[in-house]
């Protein structure tokens, strides 16, 4: 996977409240922690984490290698640029209401250094029983063998903790983030998954707006692992944002009824309800 | 957000892009114009206004008065008329489209060009893909002189008509970054029977993200929204009004979704999205129930919770707390799960509120409650 326990994280927005609230909560996953970064309050510690100026101090005194990012929207442009710049990788974004026209250049910027970008708007990653850069409550997931990968955070906790309980531990869970414009995609997070010697299945959680998932089928007819879906948003209406900012049908592109149709034809099984995602696991591996 | 056609083309000629000569008015006393024909377009932001009758014409003062004052009392698709824009009338030689718009697929912004204007774009791309070029820009370049006259040629443009309408689109592309846009479009771009290229309608979305930096359109962006959804909104809520009668709250725009989806998997209808966000309090947890039953219709309430930040004692107790409170009765399930659970059904279940455990059991119980009803 893209992280691990190895992984050597800085938190950027440290001394704010969500960045504090996380970082502790981090730790005591047993996240490797080990610099937060503010500008203008470098020199400070939060839970013993130094805290720095700049994200360069911070990766030459820490050798940090990813980020995560709590950094307010208005702000959160030049802290993405600035984790690129210094090759972070991966650069969670877990900020939520960035402008499009920002993110779409970081991504840009990102994608052009091989760098990828988790979010905005995520909770996260975390690989079950080695670390969590994220939000995520924890106690819901369970060490396994299945990939998750989603839009919401909620509904990926929901899906987690039905797997937990029916005994389908989780190799990782990554939230690609809500926002109608995000670093990596679902191909490209199916991709790492296909990859991934520790993942045999993998749990897919679409919603409603955008073609993303469309366009992941065509990349999973050639794996070898197989896919289980869910597609959140069948009762949405044209037009109305719900919750999400990427969460939209705009016309007649984005409704979860073409999401279910294209993702089937390509022989994803999709579930109707979260409770069935667990039969439909024993059914495919 | 969208802006109305009459600010959107205030911007227009900012830039410098030519538009009809035209004024708008908020009063029938307003309604006067020197040039004959003239168009009356009412400014409502809901699709297909010409269908809808928002679109008029006139040939003279006395008609054009008459006309003013009608779409000044109608309601075009339930939309008051509040201001009107007066246009002299253009004689058209061809009409085309132009627009920037944002692919998510890409991860892009997106110029599209046709020489078939006028209509449905997204109809075109169905109908005749073949009538429309696109180009992906690349965010951190941008788009460039070439790329825009290149399009132009590729719909048979030629000469001083070319290098016009190029220089149109590449406009067109800084005001979608100038703007945060998520769409500028012109559509119809006319070329007129003088030669001149005019935008006869303009369109342009706002990426509601970016509002803090267009400070200018925060007010008006309210109006976007119900009463309900802007009170909700105020309180950190997202709440959007829907036609069934199950209420909904739950935390999470995906998890809320899914509730949605499960009530109407089970034959209900869900009156409403109602997401409390991360680490709702209790006052939260009251302001999204009321939001919920100010809608008259709704006969009962599923509450879905997944507690992270948001711990399940804090929202049984609003929901407690709003019960006691409250005229307004209806009857709640209630499921929960995740950071202080236990306490959280305790509450509820001291109050005669029904917990269910699992997601599919509390929507199936709701949908029975209200059926019953």
């Amino acid at each position: 996977m893209i992280v691990d326990k190895n992984t050597r994280v800085v938190v950027q927005g440290i001394t704010g409240y969500q960045g504090r609230f996380h970082t502790t909560r981090m730790l005591q996953y047993g996240t490797k922690i080990v610099a937060g970064v503010t500008p203008g309050k470098g020199g400070r510690e939060i839970n013993g984490i130094p805290v720095f100026d700049s994200v360069e101090e911070a990766v030459n005194e820490t050798r940090a290698n990813a980020s995560i990012i709590f950094v307010p929207a208005p702000f959160c442009k030049s802290s993405m640029f600035e984790a690129i710049d210094m090759d972070l990788n991966p650069v969670v974004v877990i900020t939520e209401g960035i402008p499009i026209l920002d993110t779409m250049k970081a991504v840009a910027y990102a994608r052009s250094k091989k760098i990828g970008i988790v979010g905005p708007n995520t909770p996260g990653i975390i690989v079950p029983g080695k670390t969590k850069i994220g939000i995520m409550p924890d106690h819901v997931f369970k060490e396994g063998n299945i990939g998750i990968v989603a839009r919401s955070g909620t509904l990926a906790y929901e899906i987690a903790a039905t797997l937990s309980i029916n005994d389908f531990g989780q190799s990782s869970c990554i939230g690609k983030g809500g926002d109608p414009i995000t670093g990596l995609n679902f191909t490209e997070i199916l991709q790492l998954y296909e990859n991934d010697s520790e993942t045999k299945a993998v749990v897919m959680i679409g919603e409603i707006g955008g073609t993303e998932e469309e366009n992941a089928s065509d990349f999973i007819k050639q794996m070898s692992k197989s896919v289980v879906a869910y597609i959140a948003g069948r009762t949405a209406p044209p037009g109305k944002r719900m919750g999400h900012a990427g969460a939209i049908i705009t016309g007649k592109k984005g409704t979860a009824e073409n999401k279910i149709k294209v993702l089937t034809l390509a022989g994803v099984k999709v579930a109707s309800s979260p409770k069935d995602i667990p039969e439909f696991l024993k059914e495919v591996i | 957000m969208r802006l109305f056609e009459y600010q959107t083309k205030n911007i227009f000629k900012k830039y410098g892009i030519k538009t009809p000569n035209g004024i708008a008015i908020d009063s029938v006393e307003e309604g006067e114009f020197d040039k004959f024909p003239v168009v009356i377009k009412s400014q409502v932001l809901v699709g297909g206004r010409g269908k809808s009758g928002g679109i008029k014409f006139a040939d003279n003062e006395e008609e054009l008065k008459k006309k003013v004052k009608q779409l000044f009392s109608a309601e075009i698709k339930g939309e008051r008329v509040e201001k009107i824009l007066i246009e002299e009338k253009i004689n058209i030689k061809q009409e085309l489209y132009l627009g920037i718009t944002l692919d998510r697929e890409n991860r892009a912004p997106l110029a599209i060009v046709s020489a078939s204007g006028g209509i449905d774009i997204e109809e075109v791309a169905i109908k005749d893909p073949e009538m429309i070029i696109k180009r992906v820009i690349a965010p951190q370049e941008g788009f460039w002189d070439y790329e825009a006259i290149k399009m132009m040629k590729d719909i048979a443009l030629k000469g001083k008509e070319l290098m016009e309408s190029a220089r149109v689109l590449v406009t067109l592309y800084k005001i979608f970054e100038d703007y945060d846009a998520e769409l500028v479009e012109i559509n119809p771009f006319a070329l007129t029977e003088n030669g001149e290229f005019l935008a006869l309608d303009a369109k342009l979305l706002i990426d509601d993200n970016s509002l803090y930096r267009h400070k200018e359109f925060e007010k008006q962006f309210e109006r976007e929204y119900n009463s309900l959804e802007l009170r909700a909104k105020k309180a950190g809520l997202t709440y959007v009004e829907l036609d069934g009668d199950i209420g909904i709250i739950g935390n999470g725009a995906g998890l809320v979704m899914a509730t949605l989806d499960m009530v109407q998997l089970y034959g209900g209808k869900p009156a409403n999205f109602c997401d409390l966000g991360g680490g709702a309090s209790r006052d939260r947890v009251i302001e999204g129930i009321d939001t919920v039953l100010s809608n008259k219709r709704v006969k009962g309430v599923l509450v879905n919770v997944l507690g992270g930040i948001t711990r399940c004692d804090d929202v049984a107790a609003g929901l407690v707390d709003y019960r006691n409170t409250r005229d307004r009765k209806a009857p709640f399930v209630v499921r929960m799960i995740g950071t202080n659970e236990e306490k959280g059904k305790k509450i509820c279940e001291d109050n005669g509120i029904d917990v269910i455990p699992t997601m599919d059991g509390a929507a199936k119980k709701i949908v029975e409650c209200v059926n019953r009803q």
